[in-house]
């Protein structure tokens, strides 16, 4: 074993968090110190709970180290790396010391993050240290036909991850048997779902991977060109997607007879998008790559018959395109292993919201909710009580606490009124009003309808409204059958996924949570606490100092006192801004 | 609807006119003959311009025969592009999912009183732009903003409206 290694985390969140510092740290006193450790960079590992990351790996062992600020970075260098003394208290996993962190990572399968974490992403000979680019070379070798890897992709039970669940061995098949002199692979990088970040994360840390993926994708359907469409929010993600094309293209692995075999040229293109939601949607993401407005078409005809210039297409997303890679080097039977009889495999899920552990987990299908939220994710902050979770971003629903027994594979999901989606799980705490999230969501699909059905235009504004006027305590008594009328129609008129879609979360929050819209229509009354403008601020005498700093924050002066004596908020005049509460530093305001 | 996001230039904008079009011409150039090559050419010259001046709509079309009209309804579309010059600095509040429970609406309310304008709109010495977007991704760390490439994690009010204190203090300076 050679030199110590110093590994740093430079994903986005780890970059948010402060890595750059941290790393410039380790830069600065290795040179300074003249000292003889290696400095590497990796991306994401999944941890963002406890970022900036780094890894140390000497001799003994590997040691992750967590919360990694310049002031650690001088501890750590100054006890492990001159000292060889590891220091317990920092470490959030190693085989030599147990961690209170240790169960975020037990349970999980690592498939699609195999290499997040491991790897610098900016290396291709790193991701070939990896058993990179040996699935490619294993068809090459083998000679395997393009007909036996779209048997294995179907053997393996693979279904497509950005959230439609569609066998992605089928869609291979048609776009194979649809005869062309031009045919596409499509990589969908238009990660648009808020709160999941899965597909930024695999495309920051292992881009070889997806590279690999389509290439594959394209010997198979006998494609000759693939194109990546990356939004444009994910800066990080396309720097390392174009310095993995050129080094691909460098060593031979995209271009002509690629990897020896002969005939199969394929190059790939990165194509930014220009921020639309529903290009997220296969029609109008080929009408963007087009260059024309992302507006969805009639299908059929499907892509794998006339997608891109009306040539066969096979669209898939990042995580499907970064299992291909796994499931054709070690068969399609490991990967069926894992998961339930109807979805095989693992699944990436975005954990955030009033989570302990927020960050990237990988699990097989059929894990329960219960486990993902109480096992791997610690709990809820601050021991609130545990209400719901969101599954599928603004196309999926709620999932309240009763239900969270429930499995995560497609069809225990969808039978919840949810969907998987890409695997965004956004958990609530009793603080979070469940009418308010449907109105966030409704807000969201609300504006980024394209606006070609009018159901979907218009209807999502009127339930936008209807919604509006509930948080602000003036809903009527037939606003929920109103809204649950208008979401069957919108369901039933639009044309994709999105306006299809975007009724879920009102249609699950009204059937798990009924009652909280009846608090809200007739008693006026937010039982979560957190809709402005159904909330009473009133003063509380014992911790109020008379200091006047809420007096001179109310912007309609609903607040009179003098100073030193204790303040009192006039109720008809409050606009329930919240300022005071916000203003106040001796807690002397009660929300209620 | 997404139209509705981006205000045309409204009489007395300013729209400087006086843009050096020949910035375009290795632009031009490169995509003139590509298929699908509206989107680029109007991020091209979004990224030359910080915007997209009316002028540069016409030497597109000039150039590349690329129809005015379907132009102005990709740009209109999507929300990265912009019909007005926006501030030095453009600072993306997050909005997402995981952002909203976190009470991002706060900190985007408290900068936006501090700075005196309303979303998307610019500050009077064209420093800031404010904008609120979907998703930046980076879910663990909400509430999240994000100024020119820069994020910034964990916020409260306090702390945003801080950054943006520091940012005009190093300008002015």
């Amino acid at each position: 074993m050679g030199k110590t290694q110093v590994i740093v985390g430079l994903g986005s969140c780890g970059i948010a968090a402060g890595a750059r510092k941290t790393y410039n740290e380790f830069q600065r006193i290795m040179q300074a110190d003249k000292l003889d450790f290696e400095l590497k960079k990796t991306s994401c590992i999944g941890m963002c709970f406890r970022e900036p990351l780094v890894e140390v790996i000497d001799e003994s062992g590997a040691y992750l180290y967590g919360e990694v600020d310049p002031q650690r970075v001088d501890e750590i260098i100054e006890k492990h790396i001159k000292k060889f003394s590891p220091i317990p208290e920092y470490i959030v996993q190693s085989d030599k010391y147990p961690s209170k962190d240790q169960q975020f990572f037990d349970g999980q399968v690592k498939i699609s993050l195999r290499n997040c974490g491991h790897i610098d992403p900016e290396s291709i000979a790193e991701y070939e240290a990896r058993d990179g680019y040996k699935a490619i070379r294993k068809i090459a070798a083998g000679n395997i036909s393009p007909d036996k890897v779209i048997q294995d992709v179907l053997d393996s039970g693979l279904r497509g991850r950005g959230g439609g669940g569609f066998p992605t061995g089928m869609k291979w098949k048609f776009a194979r048997n649809n005869q062309s002199e031009r045919k596409y692979v499509i990589c969908n990088a238009d990660e648009g779902d808020p709160g999941a970040f899965m597909d930024r994360s695999i495309l920051e840390g292992d881009p070889h991977g997806v590279l690999e993926g389509m290439i594959i994708c394209g010997y198979a359907i006998g494609a000759s060109e693939g194109y990546i469409y990356c939004r444009a929010e994910y800066p990080l993600a396309i720097k390392r997607l174009n310095i993995a094309i050129a080094q691909a293209r460098d060593k031979g692995y995209l271009g002509k007879d690629v990897f020896g075999i002969s005939g199969f040229d394929f190059d790939i293109i990165i194509k930014e998008g220009a921020g639309a939601f529903v290009c997220g949607e296969e029609t109008a993401l080929i009408a963007s790559i087009e260059g024309m407005r992302g507006m969805p078409r009639r299908r059929p005809p499907f892509p794998a018959e006339a997608g891109l210039w009306k040539n066969p297409t096979n669209i898939n997303n990042v995580e499907t395109f970064i299992n291909i890679p796994w499931i054709i080097y070690n068969g399609p039977d490991a990967y069926a292993s894992y998961g339930t009889e109807k979805s095989k495999g693992t699944k990436v899920f975005a954990l955030t919201g009033k989570i302990r552990h927020g960050g990237l987990v990988e699990v097989p299908m059929g894990i329960t909710i219960k486990d993902i939220i109480y096992k791997l994710g610690g709990g809820i902050t601050g021991d609130k009580k545990f209400k719901a979770v969101q599954l599928g971003g603004p196309s999926g629903g709620c999932i309240p606490e009763h239900l969270s027994h429930t499995q995560v594979d497609y069809d225990s999901v969808n039978a919840t009124g949810a969907i998987m989606g890409s695997g965004g799980m956004v958990v609530m705490d009793e603080t979070t009003c469940v009418v308010d999230i449907a109105k966030f969501f409704l807000d969201f699909t609300q504006k980024e309808s394209c606006g070609k059905c009018t159901f979907c235009r218009l209807g999502t504004k009127r339930m936008l409204e209807i919604l509006t006027r509930i948080t602000e305590g003036e809903g009527k008594e037939e606003d929920i059958q109103t809204l649950e009328e208008l979401a069957e129609t919108i369901k039933d008129s639009s044309l994709c996924g999105l306006g299809q879609t975007a009724p879920n979360p009102v249609l699950t929050t009204i059937k798990y949570f009924r009652d909280e819209y009846e608090a809200h229509i007739r008693d006026r009354k937010c039982p979560a606490i957190s809709c402005k403008k159904l909330l009473t601020y009133t003063v509380i005498e014992e911790n109020c100092t008379g200091c006047m700093a809420c007096i001179k924050g109310c912007p309609v002066d609903a607040i009179e006192g003098e100073k030193k004596q204790t303040h009192k908020i006039l109720q008809d005049v409050c606009i329930r801004c919240g300022v005071c509460f916000t203003k106040c530093k001796f807690e002397a305001i009660r929300v209620s | 609807m997404r139209i509705q996001r981006i205000k045309p230039p409204q009489n007395g904008d300013a729209d400087p006119g006086k843009v050096d079009l020949s910035l375009m011409d290795a632009l031009l150039e490169k995509y003139k003959n590509r298929k699908g090559n509206l989107i680029p050419l109007l991020q091209g010259t979004q990224d030359i311009y910080g915007y997209l001046p009316i002028a540069a709509f016409y030497r597109i079309h000039e150039s590349t025969g690329l129809e005015l009209n379907e132009m102005y309804g990709v740009a209109t579309f999507y929300a990265q592009f912009r019909l007005t010059p926006a501030g030095k600095h453009i600072v993306k509040m997050c909005h997402g999912t995981a952002c909203h429970v976190q009470n991002v609406t706060a900190i985007t309310d408290e900068i936006l009183d501090n700075l005196q304008v309303k979303d998307g709109e610019t500050t009077k010495d064209g420093l800031f732009t404010i904008e609120t977007v979907a998703c930046l991704g980076c879910c663990s760390l909400a509430p999240v903003m994000m100024i020119g490439e820069e994020t910034y994690g964990k916020l409260t009010p306090r702390e945003a409206v801080k950054i943006i204190r520091e940012i005009r203090r190093s300008e002015n300076n």
